[in-house]
Order: C-alpha cells, then structure tokens, then sequence
C-alpha cells in the first residue's frame, strides 16, 4: 500500500522583490507504507518544501497529494514533524512536552502523563521528567522530540535534518535510538506495523545508513527527482560499523556520483 | 557548583558595598549640613528625616497615605495590564485592526502624562480614580507593545509543531502565544509597577487629599524640606521593596528560561 504520494508537485514562492522562485517542479513520488525513505539534495533544493508539502504546512502550486489513498486537503493529520530546530515548548517541562500531543487531543491529563512516562522511560530520561528543554543537552532534547512524536502513534514520521545540530558522535547516537524505535515497532508486544519515514538530510552517509530507499533531489531552482536507490542492508543496522562495510561503501560511491554533479550544480549558482 | 557558590560570595559583597556606599553618601550629607557648607532650609538634614519619619510611624499618619498609594498603584497597574494585554492580544491577531490605529495609538502613548492629570481630576474627582487613570494610561502602553511584540514574535516552529501534534486554534493560542507573550508581559512588571507608582504619586502630588504624593506635596507647600525628603525617601524604600518581590515572582514565573 502507499502512505504518501506526490503527483506532479510544483511549488513557486514569491521572491521579496516581486518575482517568483520555483523551488520543486513537477516531483512524483510513492512513498509505500512502512519505508523508511530518504530525500537527498543540495542545500537549497526544495527538499524542506517537499516535506511541508507532505505535511499539509504548505500547500502544492500545482499537483496533488494522497495519504493513504486520500487526497490531503489542509494539516496532515496522520503525520508527525520533527523538525530541524528545537520545536519543543520551552515553557513546558519534560513530561508536559513529551504527553502535548495526547492533552491537545483530549486524553486526561492523568493518562497522559502516564504515558508520557512510558515515553520517557523508552527513550531513558525518567529522571529528567521535570526539568525544562533550556536545562537539557542537545541529544536529549532530540529524544524528547522523538517521544513527544511517537507518543501519538501516527503512521508517517516526517523528518527535516532533525540531528544536523548535533556533534557528531551524539547524532550517531540518536540516529541508532531512532532505527531501534522504528525497527521495535513490529517486535514489541503491540505488533503494529513499521511507521513510514520520510527523512530529509544533504548528508548522503545519513541516508544510506537509515534508509530502505534514497531519492536524489537535483539543484534549485526547480528541483525534480534525478534518482531513486534501494538500500538492501540488512536490519537491525549496526550503524557504527556499517559505515566502514564493503556493501555501504558501494552504495555510497554509486549514489555519490549522481549527487556530486547536483552539489556542484549549487555551488556554481551559489 | 562552583559558579553558583561565587556568585553567592560575590551577591554578599554586593550588598555589603551597596550598604557602605549609601552609610558614606548619608554621613556626608550629615557633615556638610552640621559643618554648614550646605544649607539645613534648602536641602534637610538626614537626623532630622529620619526623626521626621520615626514620628510618622508612630503616630501612624504615614501608614494611611502609603496604604492609598499602593492601592492606587495596583489599581493602575491591574486595569491597565488588563486593557492593555487584550487589546495587544486583538490587534496581533487581526493585522489589518492594527494597521487602522496605528497612527492613534503612537499619538495617544506620545501625550505627557502630567498633561492629563488636571483633566482626570475634572473627570473623576479627587479621590483616588483620578490617580487609577493616570497610572493606567501609563501602564497600558508598557503592557499594549509587549503582548502585541510577544504574540507576533512567536515562534513559527512553535507553532507548525503544536499544530501537526493537533492543536486546534484556540489550544494554539493557549498551548502557544499567551505563554509566549507572557514572556514579554512579565519581563515588563518591573517597569509596569514602576510606571503604576509614578502615575498615582504624580496624580496625588496635583490634586488629592490622601497619599504620599499629597503628603510631598503638603510639605513643599510649606518649605517644610524635611518633609518632602522623609516623603521621597519612604517612596524609595517602598520601591525597592516591591521590586524585589516582584524580581522574585519574575524569577518564579520564568523558571524554565536557562
């Protein structure tokens, strides 16, 4: 089954001085439930704007956009957001954060902060349930983000370049906790299905390393889809030896060539 | 640890310097009146204020017009925050309301106060409503400027995040811009409470029966300098009281700031 399809999506913006900026032309794109894809690019090439589209926070030029077989019309209900910058409430602490989703939905406050402190558990900061987002480290505010996400158990996760802030040995880190929730999906007790993942990022080693696919978006202006790979390693992944492994090393050498012409590209007009 | 152990060492110096530099600034006021280098009729001297302000606790007058003043100053501070923020609250969400009065609102806030005293007092007498309007008009402008700035300056990934987790528009309002203007509001309370207590002593130093504007007045009346002193210097020490009460509710309030 497919979980998010784009058909011929455009996006034009207009420019601050009047003209207009077309950031994606006519993309299509099926993304099948329970993948986990990654959309690659330069910087600048509309791959924020594609996901927003997917997330219903901005709406196609021209083209259109099913979620399960629905067209998506408004807020797409059966997604969460990660998001590139800190998008956790600073006002609210740990636990309030993590359980917003169940209180905005109308759960009792009780059961949501029992949740919440599942949540909390799964993702190893029980202790830090009261403390606020501006007393944490980077890396942890990221596991709040991922449980205040995942409490809601929607099918689709978007994700903008969620660990690019971080050092680089955290974001391996956070990057191994999230293939664990995502691959716990379908052996913990509950048995549901894999959440689909769609995860932007201009780091190439990223995307091999999480994804079951990678699409190569081409330099802006009008972005377009210039290659689409599967990424057959096996799960669970051990992402800190995986790297160094003779079948990553070829996907990334293969997956590199198409993508290095595109980062030229932007560099060129830049 | 550390830091937060230095930081105590140094508040300590902090205060004992606070309290030495005023000790040496009234000593030497005390000398130069006594030495008769300044003028006891122009500029008191501090034995006799502090004489003065000692018969004013005991006999009990002082606790009547501090008692008025607080009450208009709260008053003040009260409508004018509730005005204000409302207001600031509309205007920020409704863009093309806020392009309309733009132009008045800047004209209103740019009229001096002092200005309006003498037609509050036509409008409502010389009890304390006269003062409670002046503080407002004061006070509303501090309270108008940070709601509106808070609501517009809202975080926009704040907002896309609180609405893909499912908020509505009016859990975004609650969820979202009232705690980020509360922000803006409670960083303001200090100079709001200040504006309040200005507006309400400058109301009743024009026109009133009650207050620790009156009593100021009452002595400058009578070239009675030690009494506009003890006067000021009540107002000083209340303020700085308040302040300090209202630091530590700022402190409370904003606690999750780092």
């Amino acid at each position: 089954m497919t979980a998010l399809e784009l058909e011929s999506v455009s996006r034009q913006f207009v420019t601050p001085d009047g003209g207009s900026y077309r950031a994606l032309d006519n993309v299509s794109l099926a993304i099948p439930a329970g993948a986990f894809v990654a959309i690659v690019g330069p910087s600048g090439c509309g791959k924020s704007t594609l996901l927003n589209i997917a997330a219903g926070l901005v709406a196609p030029s021209s083209g259109s956009v099913r979620v399960d077989g629905d067209a998506l019309s408004g807020l797409n209900r059966r997604a969460t957001y990660m998001f590139q910058q800190d998008a956790l409430l600073p006002w609210k602490n740990v636990r309030e954060n993590v359980a917003l989703g169940l209180v905005l939905a109308g759960v009792a406050i009780a059961d949501a902060n029992a949740r919440a402190n599942e949540w909390l558990a799964r993702v190893g900061l029980s202790a830090f349930a009261a403390h606020y987002p501006s007393q944490l480290s980077g890396g942890m505010r990221k596991r709040v983000t991922m449980a205040q996400n995942w409490i809601l158990d929607r099918g689709m996760l978007l994700m903008d370049e969620p660990f690019s802030a971080l050092d680089v040995h955290t974001r391996q880190r956070m990057e191994t906790e999230l293939l664990n929730l995502w691959e716990a999906a379908d052996v913990a007790a509950r048995r549901a299905p894999r959440k689909t993942v769609v995860f932007v990022t201009h780091d190439l080693e990223e995307a091999i390393a999480l994804a079951d696919e990678v699409v190569v978006l081409s330099a802006g202006p009008a972005s377009h889809v210039v290659a689409r790979h599967p990424v057959a390693l096996d799960r669970p992944r051990d992402l800190f030896e995986l790297r160094t492994s003779a079948a990553f090393i070829d996907l990334y050498r293969l997956l590199w060539a198409v993508l290095r012409d595109e980062v030229i590209k932007s560099q060129r007009d830049a | 640890m550390k830091s937060s152990r230095a930081s105590a060492t140094h508040s300590g110096a902090v205060l004992a310097w606070q309290i030495a530099v005023g000790a040496l600034a009234i000593a030497a006021w005390q000398t130069l009146v006594t030495l008769g280098v300044l003028d006891a009729f122009f500029v008191s001297r501090p034995s006799d204020i502090a004489r003065r302000l000692s018969t004013w606790v005991a006999s009990g007058t002082l606790w009547g017009h501090l008692a008025t003043t607080l009450e208009e100053s709260l008053l003040g501070l009260t409508a004018g925050a509730a005005l204000g923020i409302s207001l600031g609250f509309g205007f920020a969400r409704s863009p093309m309301v806020a392009r309309v009065f733009d132009p008045y609102i800047k004209m209103l806030n740019a009229v001096p106060r002092v200005v309006l005293a003498p037609l509050f007092l036509l409008w409502f007498g010389l009890g304390i409503w006269s003062k409670v309007a002046l503080a407002v008009t004061l006070v509303f402008f501090v309270m108008f400027f940070n709601t509106y700035q808070g609501v517009r300056d809202a975080d926009k990934v704040l907002i896309d995040n609180v609405r893909m987790l499912g908020a509505s528009e009016r859990q975004l309002v609650r969820h979202v811009l009232i705690p980020s203007a509360l922000t803006w509001i409670f960083s303001s309370l200090q100079t709001s409470l200040g504006f309040a207590m200005v507006g309400a002593v400058v109301g009743e130093y024009l026109g009133a029966t009650r207050g620790l504007g009156y009593v100021i007045a009452q002595a400058e009346g009578t070239f009675d300098t030690t009494g506009v002193f003890a006067g000021m210097t009540v107002l000083g020490v209340v303020v700085v009281i308040v302040s300090a009460g209202v630091s530590k509710l700022e402190q409370w309030l904003l606690r999750w700031k780092a």
